[in-house]
């Protein structure tokens, strides 16, 4: 299930969820993203996040469509919050169960890489010296390709 | 008609999140990208950017997209979330 909301959400629940009456379920890999303090030398105070709605959910069932193609996934949970987020808070949530640990792992982490390059979500970052929206990074589109 | 929407660094440069345009004046995507610059010469240099995306009813298109009345299209920056 995609969730896209304002309000924080809860990793032991996910958690349950995710192998609640599932016997079959040898692993579970969650990720969980945060606001961190420090971007590209820059302090940060909080972020403002953005995205398109619709399309969001569209492009995350195709995401995780192509993950199950891929690799034997149980259950799978997508979060991701949006609006005015700060220091410490949760922004993103990634979580994959599965019969053996390396389908969970790469499940988990092809996700969260295509997420980062194709779900339509922007970070707009508050600092002191007032408000920036976020460059999209090298080293996120590198991480996808590898998985091509 | 086609929907048109603009998203985050975009929509604040431009000032405009959402407008309207014939489907006579946009029969491409390339087409209504000259029209918008066209009616919106400020706009073109944000417009111009070569890294702005642009999806028709919410999939990722290149720029020669066929469009249809009640499209909806939208340009966006590269994306940040995550």
């Amino acid at each position: 299930m995609i969730s896209i909301q304002q309000n924080d959400f809860n990793v032991g629940d996910e958690y349950a969820a995710l192998v609640a009456n599932d016997t079959a379920a040898g692993a579970v890999v969650t990720f969980v993203g945060r606001v961190r303090d420090l971007n590209l030398a820059r302090e940060v105070q909080g972020l403002q996040l953005e995205h398109y709605p619709g399309m969001t959910e569209k492009s995350l069932q195709e995401i995780v469509a192509q993950a199950q193609s891929r690799w034997k996934i149980l259950r799978w949970r997508i979060i991701h919050r949006i609006g005015n987020l700060y220091l410490g808070d949760n922004i993103v949530f990634v979580g994959v169960s599965s019969a053996h640990r390396e389908d969970a792992f790469h499940s988990a982490e092809f996700l969260m890489d295509y997420l980062k390059t194709r779900a339509p979500f922007w970070k707009k970052e508050l600092t002191a010296d007032g408000s920036v929206w976020l460059d999209s990074q090298e080293k996120d589109q590198q991480a996808m390709q590898r998985w091509e | 008609m086609i929907k048109v929407l603009f998203f985050a660094q975009l929509r604040e440069q431009l000032q405009c999140a959402e407008l309207s345009v014939a489907e006579s004046d946009a029969q491409t995507l390339a087409q209504l990208h000259e029209y918008l610059t066209g009616q919106h010469p400020l706009w073109a240099e944000f417009l111009n950017n070569e890294k702005l995306l642009m999806a028709v009813n919410q999939t990722i298109v290149k720029v020669s997209q066929v469009l249809q009345s009640g499209d909806e299209v939208a340009f966006f920056p590269p994306v940040t979330g995550g």
